[in-house]
This record gives C-alpha cells, sequence and structure tokens, in this order.
C-alpha cells in the first residue's frame, strides 16, 4: 500500500503533460479536457435534439399527418425537451464553467477534480439510458418534458428508464455544482475578492447554488411518480387523497429555478463579452451581482405560474402573478447596465459580439412575452398555445444559446491558439438570427390565435405561419453546420495571442494561447488593471 | 512522507474510479428498470452494478484515504472536502424537503379539498360524496383498507431517544478525538453507531408491527405514502450513516485521525446530525402532529 502511495506522489510531480490515449480523457482530472468533453457533448446533444425539432417542423410545416404518426410527434416534442434542456444546454454551461472558472479566478483546476470527471462521465449513462427508450416498446416517454401524472404513468417500457435517467442528471448536475461552488469559493487567488470576480464566475456561483437546491426536488418528484407506478403510493392519486396537482407544485419548484440555471451564466457569457468589445468596464459590476441574486431568490417563489390555469385560490394566483412581474426589475437592472456599457464605447462587432448583442435584443423580447405570460387573466389565454412556445423558445435559442455560441467564438482561440474564421463565423451568426426569428416570431401569432401546443396537426387557419416557421427551423438547422465547419478549421486561423482580443480585463487573458495543460501551479499576483472596480 | 505545503496547489492524478462509478450506475439503473418492468434477469442486472457501485466506492476512498494519510492534502484540500461535504447535505435537506413538502401539502391542501373546503363544495358532492377531511387518511377511496395509525409514543419515542443521544456520544467521541484521549473516542463512537443500528432494528420492528397488526402500508393512502416514503428514506440514512461511522471507528483504531486532521471523522458527524433532524422533522410532523 506504501508502495502504491509513493507511485502516487511520483505520478503526481511528473504529471505535466496530457495522458497517452483514450485513458486522457477517460480518467482526466483536467479542468480543460473535462470541459471540452462538456462541451463536445453537449454539441453532440444540441445536433440529436434539433434534429427531433426538424422531425416536429417537418411534420407541421403544413395541415394534416405527412409524415409521422401522433404517438412518435409527441416522444419526439417530449425528448427534444429533455435533450435539449438537460442534455445540450446544461452541459454547455457546465462545460464552459470548467474551462473558464479555474481560468479566470487564477486557481490550477477545479476544487474536486476526480468528482468532476465523474460528473461528466454520468451523462453518456443517463443520455444512453434515454435514448434507448426510443426503441422500447410503448416507444419513448411522450407526456412532455414536464412528467405530470397520470399522464405520463401511461408510458410503456420507457417509464422506469425516463426516471432513471432523470435521477443520473440530476446526481450529475449536484456534483458539478458543488464543484463550481467549492471552486469558487476556495480556489480564488489570494487578491481576488468577491466582488472582483468577473460576471460569469459570480452568474455560475449563484447558478451552482440553485443547482443544489432543486435538483433534489426533481429526483424526490420522480421518485413519487415511480412509488405511485410500481409500488401502490396514493401522492398523485386523488381517491388515495393525494392530488396530480401536487406534482406540477413540486416539479415547478425545481422548473423555475431551471430556467434561470439555464440564463444565468448565459448573462455571465454576455457580461463578459459585451465590455471586451465596447472597450469599457462593465457598467454597474455590482449591482448586477445584486441582480442576479435577486433573480435567484424570486425564481424560488414565482413556479405556480405555471399552473394559472389547473386551479388555485385566488390569493395564490395574485401572489404567483406579482411575484413574477417582479422578476422584471432585476432583470431590467440587467439590461439597461448591458445597453450603458455599450453606451459611447468604442464598439466593433466581431462575431462573439454580434452573437451578445442579438442576445440582448432578442432575450428581451422572450422577457416581455414573459410579462405577458405572467398575468394571471391573460395566461388563461395564452397558456399551453404556440404563444407559450414562442416564449421560452425566443428566451432559450436566441438566449441561451446564443450566449453559448458567444462564448465559444469568444473563448474558442483561447482553447484552440489559433483564430476561427470571422467571415463564416458572421455567416453563422447572420443566418442564425434570421432563421431564428423566422422560426419562432410566427409562433406568437399562432398562439395568440389559439393554436394549441404539443398537436401533430391543426386547423388550416394556422397554415401559412406554420409554413414559416418550418422553412425557418430548417434554415436554423442548416446554419448550425456552419458552427461545425468553423470548429473544423478552428487550427488553421492565425496564432493567437495571449489576449486575443483588444485589452480584454479578465485574467484567462494572461495565459498563452492555446492555455496550457496546467495553469496557475502557484497563485497569479493581480495588478490593478484585472477585474473590476 | 512528504507533507504538501499550503503555498503550491495540489491537483490529484487521474482516476479509474469515475468511469468505473458510472458504469455501477449503469448496470443499477438498467438493472431495476427492466426488473421493474417485469423482466427476471433486471433484478440481476441491478445486483451487479450494486457490487460495481460498492467496488468503486471502496476502491475511491481506499485511493483517498492513503493519499491523506501520506500527507498529500494541504489545508486547502482539506477546505474543499469540508465544503463540498457541506454542500452535500444541503442537496440531501433538499430531497427530503421535496416529501415534507408532499406532506404538507396533502394535509393542508388536497386532503382538506377533497372534503370540500375552500372551493370545492362540488368537488365533494359530486366525486367524493360524504368524505370528511380528517389527518391521517387514506383518501376518499379509502385506498389499501381500514388501518390503524401509528402513535408518537413507544417505539418511536424510544427511537428519538436513541438518536439524540447517540448524537450527544458522537459529539463527546468527537471532543475526546480533538483532546486526544483515543479510548474514549473507541468507547463513544462505537456507542454512537450501536445506537444507530439499534434505531434501524427497532425501525424494521416497527414496520413490522405497521404491516402485520395496524394493516398500515406503503399503499394505505396518501398517509401510508408519506409515512412509509418519508421514515424508510430516513432509515435509509441512518443505515448509509451508521456504516461510514463504523468504518470511521476502524479507521479510528487503525489511527488515521490526528487532533487538528480528522476532516473523514467531521464529514460522517455532520452526515449524523443531519439524520438526526430531519427524525426530529419527522417525529413532530408525521408521528406527532
Amino acid at each position: 500500500m506504501t508502495t502504491a502511495v509513493a507511485d502516487t506522489l511520483e505520478e503526481h510531480h511528473d504529471d505535466h503533460g496530457p495522458a497517452k490515449g483514450i485513458g486522457r480523457w477517460l480518467f482526466s482530472t483536467n479542468h480543460k479536457d473535462i470541459g471540452t468533453m462538456y462541451l463536445v457533448f453537449s454539441l453532440c446533444m444540441f445536433f440529436i435534439g434539433g434534429a427531433m425539432a426538424m422531425v416536429i417542423r417537418s411534420e407541421l410545416a403544413i395541415p394534416g399527418l405527412q409524415f409521422v404518426h401522433p404517438e412518435f410527434f409527441n416522444q419526439m416534442t417530449t425528448m427534444h425537451a429533455l435533450i435539449m434542456v438537460f442534455g445540450a444546454v446544461m452541459p454547455a454551461f457546465v462545460g464552459l464553467a470548467n474551462w473558464m472558472i479555474p481560468l479566470m479566478i487564477g486557481a490550477p483546476d477545479m476544487a474536486l477534480p476526480r468528482m468532476n470527471n465523474w460528473s461528466f462521465w454520468i451523462l453518456p449513462v443517463a443520455f444512453g439510458i434515454l435514448l434507448s427508450t426510443l426503441f422500447m416498446p410503448g416507444g419513448a416517454p411522450a407526456g412532455g418534458w414536464t412528467m405530470y401524472p397520470p399522464l405520463v404513468l401511461q408510458t410503456g417500457d420507457a417509464f422506469p428508464f425516463l426516471i432513471f435517467s432523470v435521477h443520473l442528471m440530476g446526481i450529475s448536475s449536484i456534483m458539478g455544482s458543488i464543484n463550481v461552488i467549492v471552486t469558487i469559493i476556495n480556489m480564488r487567488a489570494p487578491d481576488m475578492t468577491l466582488l472582483k470576480m468577473p460576471m460569469f464566475v459570480w452568474t455560475w456561483l449563484i447558478t451552482a447554488y440553485l443547482l443544489i437546491a432543486v435538483m433534489p426536488v426533481l429526483a424526490g418528484a420522480v421518485t413519487m411518480l415511480l412509488t405511485d407506478q410500481f409500488f401502490g403510493t396514493s401522492f398523485f392519486l386523488a381517491a388515495g387523497g393525494g392530488d396530480p396537482v401536487m406534482f406540477q407544485h413540486i416539479f415547478w419548484f425545481f422548473g423555475h429555478p431551471e430556467v434561470y440555471i439555464m440564463i444565468l451564466p448565459a448573462f455571465g457569457v454576455v457580461s463578459e463579452i459585451i465590455p471586451t468589445f465596447s472597450r469599457k468596464p462593465l457598467f454597474g459590476h455590482d449591482s448586477m451581482v445584486y441582480a442576479a441574486s435577486c433573480i435567484a431568490f424570486l425564481s424560488f417563489i414565482v413556479w405556480a405560474h405555471h399552473m394559472f390555469t389547473v386551479g388555485m385560490p385566488f390569493t395564490g394566483q395574485l401572489f404567483f402573478m406579482f411575484a413574477t412581474m417582479l422578476i422584471a426589475v432585476p432583470t431590467g437592472v440587467k439590461i439597461f447596465n448591458w445597453v450603458a456599457t455599450m453606451w459611447r464605447g468604442a464598439m466593433t462587432f466581431e462575431t462573439p459580439m454580434l452573437f451578445s448583442l442579438a442576445f440582448v435584443f432578442l432575450f428581451t423580447i422572450g422577457g416581455f412575452s414573459g410579462l405577458m405570460l405572467a398575468l394571471a387573466p391573460a395566461d388563461v389565454q395564452y397558456h399551453d398555445t404556440y404563444f407559450v412556445v414562442a416564449h421560452f423558445h425566443y428566451v432559450l435559442v436566441p438566449g441561451s444559446v446564443f450566449a453559448i455560441m458567444a462564448g465559444a467564438y469568444y473563448w474558442l482561440p483561447k482553447w484552440t491558439g489559433h483564430m476561427y474564421n470571422e467571415t463564416l463565423g458572421k455567416i453563422h451568426f447572420w443566418t442564425s438570427t434570421i432563421f431564428v426569428n423566422l422560426t419562432f416570431f410566427p409562433m406568437h401569432f399562432l398562439g395568440l390565435a389559439g393554436m394549441p401546443r404539443r398537436i401533430p396537426d391543426y386547423s388550416t387557419q394556422f397554415a401559412d405561419f406554420n409554413t414559416i416557421a418550418s422553412i425557418g427551423a430548417i434554415g436554423f438547422g442548416l446554419s448550425q453546420l456552419l458552427f461545425v465547419a468553423v470548429l473544423l478549421t478552428s487550427k488553421r486561423g492565425a496564432k493567437a495571442t495571449a489576449e486575443v482580443w483588444d485589452n480584454p480585463t479578465t485574467l484567462e487573458w494572461t495565459v498563452p494561447s492555446p492555455a496550457p495543460f496546467h495553469t496557475f501551479d502557484t497563485p497569479p499576483k493581480l495588478d490593478d488593471s484585472v477585474g473590476f472596480h | 512522507m512528504s507533507t504538501h505545503s499550503d503555498d503550491r496547489y495540489y491537483v490529484p492524478h487521474g482516476s479509474h474510479w469515475p468511469v468505473v462509478g458510472s458504469i455501477g450506475l449503469l448496470f443499477l439503473m438498467v438493472g431495476v428498470s427492466t426488473w421493474l418492468n417485469g423482466a427476471a434477469p433486471g433484478f440481476y442486472i441491478m445486483l451487479l452494478g450494486f457490487a460495481i457501485m460498492i467496488f468503486m466506492i471502496t476502491g475511491w476512498f481506499g485511493t483517498v484515504i492513503n493519499e491523506s494519510v501520506n500527507g498529500l492534502y494541504n489545508s486547502q484540500v482539506d477546505k474543499s472536502f469540508r465544503q463540498g461535504m457541506f454542500w452535500f447535505i444541503f442537496s440531501e435537506v433538499m430531497f427530503f424537503a421535496a416529501f415534507f413538502g408532499a406532506l404538507f401539502y396533502a394535509r393542508n391542501m388536497s386532503i382538506p379539498w377533497l372534503g370540500g373546503d375552500s372551493n370545492n363544495f362540488f368537488t365533494n358532492l359530486l366525486l367524493w360524496e360524504g368524505y370528511e377531511s380528517t389527518w391521517p387518511s387514506n383518501g376518499p377511496g379509502n385506498v389499501g383498507g381500514d388501518y390503524d395509525v401509528m402513535g408518537p409514543f413507544g417505539l418511536p419515542l424510544i427511537n428519538t431517544a436513541l438518536l439524540l443521544t447517540s448524537s450527544v456520544t458522537l459529539t463527546i467521541a468527537h471532543h475526546a478525538l480533538i483532546e486526544g484521549k483515543r479510548l474514549q473516542v473507541n468507547i463513544f463512537l462505537a456507542a454512537t453507531f450501536i445506537l444507530g443500528f439499534i434505531f434501524v432494528y427497532l425501525q424494521g420492528v416497527e414496520y413490522m408491527h405497521a404491516y402485520n397488526d395496524l394493516n398500515l402500508k406503503l399503499t394505505s393512502g396518501i398517509y401510508g405514502s408519506t409515512f412509509f416514503m418519508l421514515t424508510g428514506f430516513h432509515g435509509m440514512h441512518v443505515t448509509i450513516g451508521a456504516i461510514m461511522l463504523t468504518i470511521i471507528w476502524f479507521r479510528v483504531i487503525k489511527g488515521h485521525f490526528t487532533a487538528d486532521n480528522h476532516f473523514g471523522f467531521e464529514a460522517v458527524a455532520w452526515y449524523w446530525h443531519f439524520v438526526d433532524v430531519v427524525w426530529i422533522g419527522l417525529y413532530v410532523f408525521v408521528y406527532w402532529m
């Protein structure tokens, strides 16, 4: 045993480059390698989930049933949501966190590197199990990603697999979040005070807290589904004194913080990029921190606005309506600060900045439609229509996904050591932006006119806007292949300097590009130019 | 034995245990799922997955203990472990919160509403005529048949005393460890996990009593559901905690801990106190009120 440890010691001291072969990835304790794995995994899921969206939009391109059975259509909507939420957006942000947080706070790695590796390697298992349900008797889950009982209890053989894959995603997220929090609290360079931390680090700190608080609640909720189905409990059975609506309460207690989990890191990314390309420090850094914290707090007390039509006491409706609208205040602070950062800045419009600007515009549209939905009396009309679909796709696609794209372009030279193809990047941006609006803007009109969501066929009055949306969706899907082209050609560009951009302020730009396998073996000294004052 | 100083960061070498853990989880989850779907081999796949998980946990902890005993960790690593444990326990608290939430919702919302409370007069009249809301309840459908309630006195009260005492003995053991009184640590730590295992045993006796004499089952409507799920998950945590305490006891005997370096001991102690606090919540809201 002693010799084994002696070997370990040796290994540690000699461990200055990546291991050879597949072991580098399977047994990794390196935050950069694990970050890369998260990002690549997320991109794969993005295309798998995207392919499902293509099935949905093809079916909806014209009225009537053409390509798929209604049952399969429902499987597609359910799986598309689960894969995009848990497989694409969340792992992408965890990947960015893994890569960038240690670099931004001057840490050598994540605080708990082995657990970091496990957090990642649970994901392929979880999504392998989830995707395998497509081939099971009864098909994949088709009751919606929200898994409402009693409908979800009609799932075929896929049911327990669905529950346990959700458990695995939860375990992975919780371990990843513990790592992020501990890294940020315990591994900062000595001079990096909390309020000197870059916004991306701050938003991730808050996001990680939200994740640890709500993922276990989701685990509890799906466990109750499992025992109701197989062990005869009555949590969601009115005859036994339970209530199907109770599931919705527990689920959305998780679900609403979850939507901020998917947008807060996006706020962080954008708050890094806009100052760099405006050549000004972020306006109101501390107020951004407080705003993000307020959003996080409020996210715990607004969940029932997802359930206005399901039946709840009048006072409940009032409370959840007003609490929800309150979120507009801190969000407004953020949008104001981004605009004020750009005010009189020497702005340039490289691809990351373009994606960030589009984020500010288009996320705001999604935010405003959210305010409309928050009005309890109006929501009775909008609920479960395409207006809701338009709303959350505006905040998730030109919101979260655009921020991920912006972050990827922003940090790609730091990862690869080469400038990406700017022309290709700009084409990717413009096609994405045009097509994303073509896809989702008409959905507002469809929803206001009364088209319900999660249906494979519709009345002919909705035909024109649906055709436009489908054309947009195909265009958006194809545009993303340009991003793959950017990645494949990313090593061909000019050598990147350590700074890459024009005087960026955060610590990751002080290390060479590409970032060496190990950075900050000893704590870096911060000079006055680093951080925000 | 080299000690890592505080002015250099410590980054551990690569490890195969995470991937082994993922493979274990794969077998475990696929096994349970196929078993629940009625396929017999699922049970054995589940057992295999469970075995792999045990193998992984022993191996992984073994590696970390070796590294710790050989002084590879500095105070920063120690702090990371502590904070990690704190947030893990917080996640556990939130898991129990979901089930407590279900209990409170059922008691204060769904049961009264089924009885016609608030604006649910017609729910009661048309769907569940004659149902009067009470707690405990197995619902208007009398799901699971008539049953007797598990009262707060007798076994549950004894169990409360056992668990509270075990927290005290654990604290005594901790103080003894800090003061270097080896024998006292051994005795009081042993007392702690023995009390823990007695608790688990009595909980088992209580379950037998509920099933055999009271006709109170997991299937007894919402009361049975919340009762057994809350106490069941708690009992599972006590079992895990007691096993961990036992392992810590052996580690104390092997001399793994010093007065100022005993994170493993403290982590398990925190966990034990958490389990204790959850029990107090259970005793008040499930058994007593």
